[in-house]
Order: structure tokens, then sequence, then C-alpha cells
């Protein structure tokens, strides 16, 4: 690496000392504040495209902060003018935030305009959810290709799958959340599947990286709604895991970006911005890691998530509470 | 020809002023009250789906476990889209208390069961358009009031209004373009009518005052008529005294000659040296005021004939050899010869006796003028126009008088010791003019006058 990576766990004691990222690293050297990018992204993906940025911006450092979504959505709102940049896989937090003015107007992109909204909140990457297997623990039974395949399957062994399926906890992970209201607005099997997978003790999880370890692990054999971007990544360096996409339709979340419109220096946010659309428009998978924009505005097969005010529907409190209830009520059994 | 009438204005272009100015105030008119129109119905439009959105979320409204709870559906706010992505914000309130969404929407306090009230609020600088729909429902406890409020932000809106504006504009342009050439034309066509009129006065020959027969407008017709009856009245005038001057030359010219004949006798008895002088005096004196009134009669003649020529087929030589014969008594008495050169036969179409008058004055002037046992040309010359020249052989005309002396009574100053009146040339002239030539004054190289007849 031709720029120095600091691990930034024992600098930087000011802002959000108590704060407990999930990772937490600065690129480059420079004596001006570095842009600070909020981000529900492995930093994994996105040292590459902070590192191209660098190159191109002299004296400049940027901050690369990690953490769940909907912490972040909190943090953000509660300090806006601490971030430049706010990444997250939440596209319905991500709205709410554009909508609600915390995002600032970036203008000469030349982006979808169904992957863009209000000129502020840019998609930048389409990732369907998936199912994801552990291979060996699957071996004598037939593959799913289907959410009715997995309802049935599970039904059918029951012992098997007993405590060892895992989805996301929708209280605690804000793309969780996304995944399942998206999935139950588009198909009456979801809430039979969640029935299922609480009939046989699933496992809830904050994050997908967790799942996949896992799976890897062998304590799961299923795990549904999982970032299929993530467990691709993963699936090519190991035998164990199986990423099937649901034949009927997988939901497919599109990762997006938004400048603070009280961010510090508000150019270099808007530079940024430009700078990984362009990388995305560009797809070299070497400066860009992560699954390109699926470009085709035609959601009915792929069943993209649309960038729409709507997004906003389930974030409501009321809203929110009866899906809860209703989902605690399919999947928490209770003894 | 204006330069001496006081003008103040244009018509044409106080109508073309009003009429493009007319035409511009209606294009802004026209501008300002569809763009109002158009800002109206685009509103209406987006509080009709507003108002949509509101009430498919109010609908979804129960009391569940003693709670008001609202499971609205996806398609309350994903009906919102639009192409600028506006903003939406919502509230759900139960009285004035929020139950759900955005704090700083308040419901307004005069709501109507069923009915939607509609604002347009600012937030963080935006331009928000409310919708507001309550609903009354009934608990255990009592009825409960649940309200809704959906407010969207005016970017698509003002987009369109925009485009529409612009489209307006250019039609108001349009209008305007066209109008004002219609004005244009307008205006110079109604003062082509003025201008005509104008020309066919201008171009008239300054004898004619006959009235104005071609067909005006309505609005011009006072005027025209007022101009016929006084060009009617000057004719008149013009008339009436043309025919006392020939009646008071007349009725003097018989008088003189019976005083003349008495004075002739006279003369002859008369022996007394200083007594006939006198009395020649008189008869001079005498010959000259009748004369003066022949030549008013002759030219009041004229003035009557040259409106009214009697053409006919002229042998001029013909004409001026009795002319000229009729003339030689009055040559032999100064012993002037009068010669005729003509380069060959000339006829014209003309008022004989017009011509006769005129030449018979010239001629006579001439004899007058020459000095005594001197010659008197009549020259006619046929090509390449038809022109009499009557030379004398006197001292010619003065050339600062040259150009003057056609006017009526006007005589050359060196001519006090001469009988004339100063009609002479003024005859010749208008009988040239009435057979549509001219006539030419100039001396010879030897210094005798020479009045040349172009007919």
């Amino acid at each position: 690496m031709r720029y120095l990576v600091f691990i930034a766990v024992l600098l930087l004691p000011f802002a959000g000392a108590a704060q407990d990222w999930e990772d937490r690293q600065v690129f480059g050297i420079s004596d001006t504040p570095p842009l600070r990018i909020l981000s529900s992204t492995d930093t994994s993906f996105f040292a590459s495209i902070i590192e191209d940025f660098i190159a191109t911006q002299p004296n400049t450092s940027v901050e690369y902060l990690v953490t769940g979504t909907v912490d972040l959505d909190q943090l953000f709102r509660a300090g806006p003018d601490q971030y430049d940049i706010v990444i997250s896989s939440a596209m319905d937090l991500q709205l709410k935030l554009a909508n609600d003015g915390f995002s600032a107007t970036v203008v000469n992109v030349d982006h979808p305009e169904w992957a863009q909204w209000h000129n502020s909140l840019f998609a930048f990457t389409s990732e369907p959810a998936a199912i994801v297997l552990n291979r060996q623990s699957f071996s004598d039974l037939r593959v799913p290709s289907s959410r009715q395949d997995l309802i049935q399957l599970m039904r059918d062994h029951p012992d098997r799958f007993q405590g060892r399926v895992g989805t996301y906890d929708v209280r605690q992970s804000g793309l969780g959340y996304l995944f399942a209201t998206q999935d139950a607005r588009a198909t009456e099997t979801y809430w039979r599947l969640t029935e299922v997978m609480g009939r046989v003790g699933a496992r809830l999880y904050c994050c997908s990286g967790q799942m996949i370890d896992d799976l890897q692990s062998g304590d799961l054999i299923m795990a549904y709604n999982v970032l299929g971007s993530y467990a691709q990544a993963q699936a090519e360096t190991s035998d164990d895991l199986m990423v099937i996409l649901p034949s009927e339709f997988p939901t497919t979340m599109m990762r997006t970006i938004l400048a603070s419109s009280s961010a510090p220096d508000p150019q270099r946010a808007a530079s940024f911005v430009r700078h990984l659309l362009n990388l995305q428009a560009i797809g070299d998978p070497q400066n860009f890691p992560l699954p390109p924009l699926v470009g085709s505005p035609d959601f009915q097969t792929q069943r993209t998530i649309n960038l729409d005010p709507a997004l906003m529907t389930y974030l409501d409190q009321m809203k929110r509470e009866a899906f809860v209830r209703e989902w605690e009520d399919a999947i928490v059994q209770v003894d | 020809m204006t330069a001496d009438v006081n003008v103040s204005g244009s018509l044409r272009r106080r109508l073309t002023l009003i009429l493009t100015g007319g035409a511009a105030v209606l294009a802004v008119i026209l501008f300002l009250v569809v763009r109002v129109l158009a800002a109206q119905v685009a509103q209406q439009g987006q509080d009709n789906i507003l108002t949509a959105s509101m009430a498919s979320a109010l609908d979804t409204a129960v009391i569940r476990e003693g709670r008001i709870t609202l499971d609205f559906p996806y398609s309350s706010f994903s009906m919102l889209n639009t192409v600028a992505d506006d903003r939406v914000f919502y509230a759900i309130h139960e009285g004035a208390t929020l139950l759900s969404g955005y704090n700083w929407l308040v419901p307004p306090s005069d709501l109507v069961n069923g009915v939607a009230t509609f604002e347009t609020t600012i937030f963080n600088g935006d331009q928000v358009r409310v919708a507001t729909g309550m609903r009354v429902l009934t608990g255990a406890d009592g009825p409960r009031t649940v309200s809704v409020s959906i407010a969207q932000t005016q970017d698509a809106l003002s987009n369109t209004l925009n485009a529409i504006s612009r489209n307006i504009a250019l039609l108001g342009l349009g209008f305007f373009v066209l109008s004002s050439v219609l004005a244009i034309w307008a205006a110079s066509t109604t003062s082509g009518q003025m201008h005509r009129l104008t020309t066919s006065v201008t171009r008239r020959g300054p004898q004619d005052l006959s009235p104005v027969t071609k067909p005006v407008p309505s609005e011009m017709a006072p005027l025209v008529g007022s101009l016929n009856r006084f060009m009617s009245r000057l004719d008149q005038s013009l008339t009436q005294s043309e025919d006392f001057i020939a009646e008071a030359a007349h009725r003097i010219r018989t008088p003189l000659a019976t005083v003349r004949s008495h004075a002739e006798a006279t003369l002859q008895r008369v022996e007394h040296k200083e007594n006939r002088k006198s009395l020649q005096a008189m008869v001079r004196a005498i010959d000259e005021s009748s004369r003066a009134a022949g030549q008013l009669l002759d030219h009041a003649m004229v003035t009557f004939r040259a409106e009214n020529l009697e053409t006919s087929q002229i042998d001029l030589t013909d004409l001026l050899r009795d002319l000229v014969q009729s003339m030689s008594p009055m040559a032999e008495m100064k012993d002037i010869s009068i010669a005729m050169e003509l380069d060959g036969p000339a006829n014209l179409q003309g008022d004989a006796i017009l011509l006769q008058n005129a030449l018979r004055n010239l001629i006579d002037n001439a004899l007058k003028y020459a000095p005594v046992e001197t010659g008197v040309t009549v020259r006619v010359v046929t090509d390449p126009r038809l022109a009499i020249s009557i030379i004398d052989q006197g001292q010619g005309f003065a050339a600062d008088e040259i150009h003057t002396l056609r006017g009526r009574f006007i005589r050359g100053k060196d001519m006090d010791n001469t009988v004339g009146s100063g009609l002479g040339l003024t005859i010749a002239h208008e009988v040239a003019i009435a057979h549509g030539g001219e006539m030419i004054l100039t001396n010879t190289a030897e210094g005798g006058a020479c009045v040349t007849l172009y007919l």
C-alpha cells in the first residue's frame, strides 16, 4: 500500500470517544481535519475507493467509521456537522435523512435518474438478499430454490434445522428491517416462512457478517436474507457456503451515499460523492470492489427497492411497532 | 408644402402607438391571467394527490386495545413520488397530541369531518403544501378524533409552472407581434386614404377648381365637403371678378372711342400750337386707355377660353399672314418692315382666336418697342418642336427682369414713354400654357428681344 493505514484506536480521542465503533480507520496524512465518513459498509470494501480519492486530492485524509445502520442513523441525526458523508445499506433510513433535509445537493453528477433521489441521495450498488446454506450440512437434503421450498424443507426436517437457522433481528438491524418489510409487502409467504423459522428456534443476528461466520463454522446450516454480496465474497474463498437467490424474486437493495448538508467542507464532501459515482460508472473491480449498480430500472424480475418517499412508510412509529409486534409473534416462540 | 402648415403630431403614428400599446397591454394581461389559471390548475392537481394520500392513510385508522393505530398502505406515500423528487412529510394527531410523524406539522383547529383542509407553509426554507383530514372514531369511552396531515414540497409544481410560463410568454409575444403588424397595416391603410386625397388635390392645375368627386371614407366626407364648397365659392368669385373686369373694360372702351373722335375733330379745327399739342397728348392718352381696356378684355377672354378650349385644325401660315397684313399699317407708320420666315407648312390643333390674340399682342409689342426703320421677324420652326418666335431689333429685355415679365401688369422699367398695360406677355403666356406649351423670353445676339412660343 502506498498510503499509510492507521488503525485509529489510539488516536483522535475527541469526537465520539465513548462511541463503540465496529471499525475506525484513518487514510492519508493531512494538516486539515479529515473527511469523516459514517458507513455501514465493511472497511475492506472501501479502502481502495478511499485511497483512489486521496490520490486525486492533495493534502486530504479520510476517517472511515463503521457502525450498524440504526446506530449510524441516530449518530448522524444527533450531530450532522460532525460528519461529511453517510453511506448505508438501509435505504429507508437514508431516504428519510434526505427527506428531512440532512443531505446536500450534489450537482454535475451523471447518474441514472432511478438511482438517485432529490439530487442528494445516490445509489451505487445493487445487492440482493440471499439464502445462504452450509454445503456440508445440506449434503443429503434437496437444495431449495425458493422461499416455498425452504418452508417445505423446514417442515419436513424440523429436527435438522432446530436452532440452526439464522436471520436478521429486525429490531436491531436497519437493513434487516428493510428486507423484512419489503418481503412482507411483496408476498404473504414471508410471514409463513418467519413462523416456520420461529418454530425451529431461529437465531437472530445484527449483521450479515456474523451469520456468515456461524454458517462457516457449522453452527448454522441455513440463513435467510443474508446480504448476498458479503456471502458471495466469502463463498469464493470457502467451499462451505452456497449462496442462493430466491427464484421467485430476490429482494434487491441499493447501497446509498449522501453528503451532509452541514458538512464542514461541502466542496470536499461533494467531490467524494462524485468520485465514488464515477468509480462505480467505470466499474473497475480493482478500484471498486463493491457489486455494481445493475443497470436497469426494470424492477419486475429483480425487484430492486425503489428510491421514493414510500420507503418512509415502515419507518412510521406506529407502523414499526405493529410490524415488530407481528414479527415477534411469528418468530419469538414462547416455550 | 407642409412647411407653412402648423403640424402637431401624426395620425398614423398616434394610431400605431395606440394599437401596439393596446396589444402590449393585452399580451401582458393574457400572460398574467393564463399564468394564474395554470397555477390554480397545477395546485389543484397537487391538492388532489395530497387528498388521496391523506384519505388512504386516514381510512386505516382504528382503535385497537384502546389506542388509535393507523396501518396506512405503502401507496399512501408512493403516490406522492414526483419527477422532481419532492420531499414528503406527514403527521398523525389525536386531537392536538402527536401520535406519529413530524412534530412541526400542526393540524389546523377548524377541521371538519370528511373535508380536507389545505394550507401552504414554509419548512426549512422550502414551500410546502399541506393537506389535513379528520375522522371521528367511536371508542368504548366516547368519540375520539384523529387527523392526518400530508405535506409535500412544490419543486415539481414550480418546474411545471415555469415551463408553462415560458410557453405563455412566447404565446403573448407572438400575439403582440401579430397585433403590431396588423396595427401598422391598419394605420397605413387609414392614412393612405388621406394621402390619396392629398395627391389628387395637389396634382390639379392652378385653374382647376372643380369639386372632388372620387369616393372618400365617411369620416373624411365633412372635410372634403368643406373643401368642395370652398373651391366652388372661390371659382364663383373668380368668375365674377373676370366678368366684372370684362364688363368694365367694354364700358370704358365705347365712350373712349367717342371722346377720341371728338378730340380728333377738334384737332383739325384748332390752330394754336399749344392747344394742338395738348389735344395730341389727349389723343395719345385716350389711345393708351383704349388699348389697356382692350387688353383687359383680351385677357378676360383668354382666361375664359383657356378653360374651355375650342380647338380646330389651324394653318399657322394663313393665320400669321392675315395677322401681319392687318398690322402692317401700324408698322408703316414707324417705317418698320415685318419679315416672315417659315421652314415649311405648319399646322396645329388649337384655339384660333386665342392664338391670334397672343400673336397679335406679341407683334404689337415688337412694333412698339422696336426703333424706327428696323425690322421685325416672325419665324416659325417646326422641327424638333413647333415654335413661333417674334424678334425685334430693339434694346431687348433687361437681364434682371426677364423672368418676371410674364406676370400681370408687370412692365419693363425703361418703357415709360411707350404706351402699354403690361398684359401682352401675360396673355401670350397663358395661351401657350392653355395649349400645353410655354413661352420663353430671350435676347438675340444683336441685343434685340426674342419671344418664343413653344406649342
